[in-house]
């Protein structure tokens, strides 16, 4: 029987620099995995944290770390010696065949476009596959943002809407949260449209409330959450909101279910 | 139907087992209770059958034998991880009827939700289950009411007296030591609380518009968070994660699991400073659903059997029965 607390070691590829506190660590891995889905990263001593995806690879998948806890301080200081040491993945992701052919509009908040990333990732190297493809990226200025490199590439195929809460004068791009930008989207047909929305708690009430005000069907929304997760594996009770594990059951959720979620 | 055997041919199978398997079961810690002067009823490895606490129900729970307080997942040196092993040893847990029902609940979440949990199972397999029969109710349970009074889901069934013992043993391996005793063929069948002082109905219209009932708030201020009816309770089964290193050696620790309460602060913190459920009240609200509600829903059966622990150990006096009762009071009648 599989001991699924064993972590592996993975080794370090490559270190991506996006801010002071903000890394992307291309990590060894070649397994099935979908964007959205998670690891616990950890290191001896220091434990273990949940991490999303944010880029697939040949032999790799990217995690995009946050320095903000005991862990990821760590992870920071002593990713030396070229491993870290990972379980996973888990949780579902998100299903690229629910956004096919659809409108797709994707709001991420921050480093909740790490999860997001695989899906924008997809759409802007096939953009055919789907009927439009809208990114709207908020961070909180113009130092916090992520993916910069990436963000050139995606303005070449996919509308792209790169917002900063507050800026220093003489800013020249837009300024404002997400929520500012999605009565003005163009859609189509609003029955064809998906709507993925990932962010911090309160980001992500807010947004939902502007996409339903456009009369966007429920169904047509997915939210990822964050949650603490201790096993990733269904046990360890922390993510559990009602009957609802987010580390099994999500943390990708189509909002018609969602909206029935309360911590 | 089982065999009567005399106190002296018990307490030599006792010995023959002992040998096979380590013994859980609830013992007597005098001296070790909250208060002082006061007595402790835990579980422990007892060596004999005169150190088991057959009478009294325990403070704790044999979840313990099974989902240890802290259990070591692996050691870690710097470039190697190793699991611990077990002892060879089989493992008889001695536990009672509402118990034995609450191992069905442990299976659930460590068996049946998501991957099946490898330092559960390891243990789960090697345990055999002694029922003690209830030959009255307990002070705070209220078994009856939810129907766990009563079990056939066990190994072993004892019932001691100071000169016999009456057993009935469902268990090939265990009848082995049964096989050549001196015993005589009787017809009994195991002692259960038919009725008990505390008494509940289950409310039955529960549903995700509960969370808003205002019934929640009197414990915002009620609770203190400790934590204690999470430890007590057979059927709580959370934990965090914790890396230690030993003092003398600093590059050589361990991964541990340890017993975690939704009753906490930092149960659900997040990394960044984010937290979920900040008042006592939304805490109980958690705890209370699930046990109630929220595990039902994903299992099929309700997640509380009534031992009546976590009000037995509450320092603020809060009845868990005493809030299952208002919750079915409040809801219309047919």
């Amino acid at each position: 029987m599989k001991n699924e607390y064993i972590p592996f070691p993975s080794e370090v590829k490559e270190i991506i620099r996006h801010t002071d506190i903000e890394y992307t660590f291309r990590m060894s891995y070649s397994g099935n995995v979908l964007p959205g889905q998670f690891f616990e990263v950890s290191i001896p001593k220091y434990g273990e944290a949940p991490i999303s995806v944010s880029g697939i690879g040949e032999g790799t998948v990217d995690l995009t770390i946050r320095k903000v806890g005991k862990v990821t301080n760590q992870i920071f200081e002593n990713y030396v010696g070229n491993t870290l040491l990972m379980r996973g993945p888990y949780g579902n992701g998100f299903d690229i065949a629910n956004y096919k052919g659809k409108e797709v509009i994707i709001i991420a908040g921050g480093t909740g476009l790490s999860p997001v990333k695989g899906i924008v990732d997809y759409f802007s190297s096939h953009p055919s596959e789907a009927a439009s493809t809208t990114l709207i990226a908020g961070f909180k200025s113009p130092d916090d943002i992520l993916f910069r490199q990436d963000f050139e590439q995606w303005k070449q195929t996919l509308q792209v809407i790169q917002t900063v809460d507050n800026a220093p004068e003489g800013y020249e791009g837009p300024v404002g949260m997400v929520t500012k930008y999605i009565p003005d989207i163009p859609i189509a047909n609003i029955e064809n449209t998906a709507f993925i929305a990932v962010g911090p708690p309160i980001m992500i009430k807010f947004t939902i409330m502007e996409i339903l005000k456009r009369n966007v069907p429920e169904e047509n929304i997915w939210i990822s959450h964050e949650r603490k997760m201790c096993c990733g594996l269904g046990k360890c009770g922390h993510c559990k909101i009602d009957s609802t594990y987010i580390c099994l059951d999500g943390p990708v959720f189509n909002y018609a279910q969602a909206k029935h979620l309360v911590d | 139907m089982g065999y009567q055997l005399s106190r002296t041919t018990a307490d030599d199978i006792f010995k023959q087992l002992k040998k096979d398997y380590r013994i859980f079961a609830p013992m007597v810690f005098p001296g070790e209770g909250c208060y002082s002067d006061t007595d402790v009823i835990r579980y422990g490895e007892a060596e004999t059958l005169q150190d088991i606490e057959f009478e009294r129900k325990s403070d704790y729970s044999f979840k313990e034998a099974l989902f240890p307080i802290n259990e070591t997942l692996f050691y870690f040196t710097e470039e190697e991880t190793s699991v611990p092993a077990l002892p060879d040893k089989g493992i008889l847990i001695f536990l009672r009827s509402c118990d034995i029902h609450a191992l069905k609940r442990l299976d659930s979440i460590y068996l049946n939700n998501g991957p099946e949990d490898f330092y559960y199972k390891r243990l789960r397999e090697k345990a055999k289950f002694v029922l003690i029969g209830c030959s009255s109710t307990c002070a705070n349970g209220f078994c009856a009411s939810l129907g766990t009074n009563q079990t056939e889901d066990y190994d072993l069934y004892l019932k001691i007296s100071d000169s016999t013992v009456l057993a009935d043993c469902k268990c090939e391996e265990l009848a082995k030591y049964f096989a050549d005793a001196p015993k005589e063929d009787c017809v009994f069948s195991p002692d259960y609380a038919a009725e008990n002082q505390e008494k509940v109905t289950l409310p039955k219209k529960l549903s995700v518009e509960s969370y808003k009932n205002p019934v929640w708030d009197e414990y915002t201020s009620r609770c203190i968070g400790c934590g204690r009816c999470n430890f007590v309770c057979p059927t709580c089964t959370c934990f965090t994660m914790q890396d230690i290193i030993y003092r003398d050696n600093a590059n050589v620790g361990e991964r541990r699991r340890v017993w975690a309460s939704c009753q906490v602060d930092g149960y659900t913190d997040i990394a960044g400073g984010g937290s979920f459920r900040k008042s006592q009240g939304e805490r109980m609200r958690f705890k209370v659903m699930h046990k109630l509600y929220d595990f039902e829903k994903r299992f099929g059966f309700p997640m509380c059997v009534g031992c009546g622990r976590c009000d037995a150990v509450c320092p603020e006096y809060i009845s868990y029965a005493n809030l299952i009762n208002k919750l079915a009071k409040e809801e219309p009648c047919e």
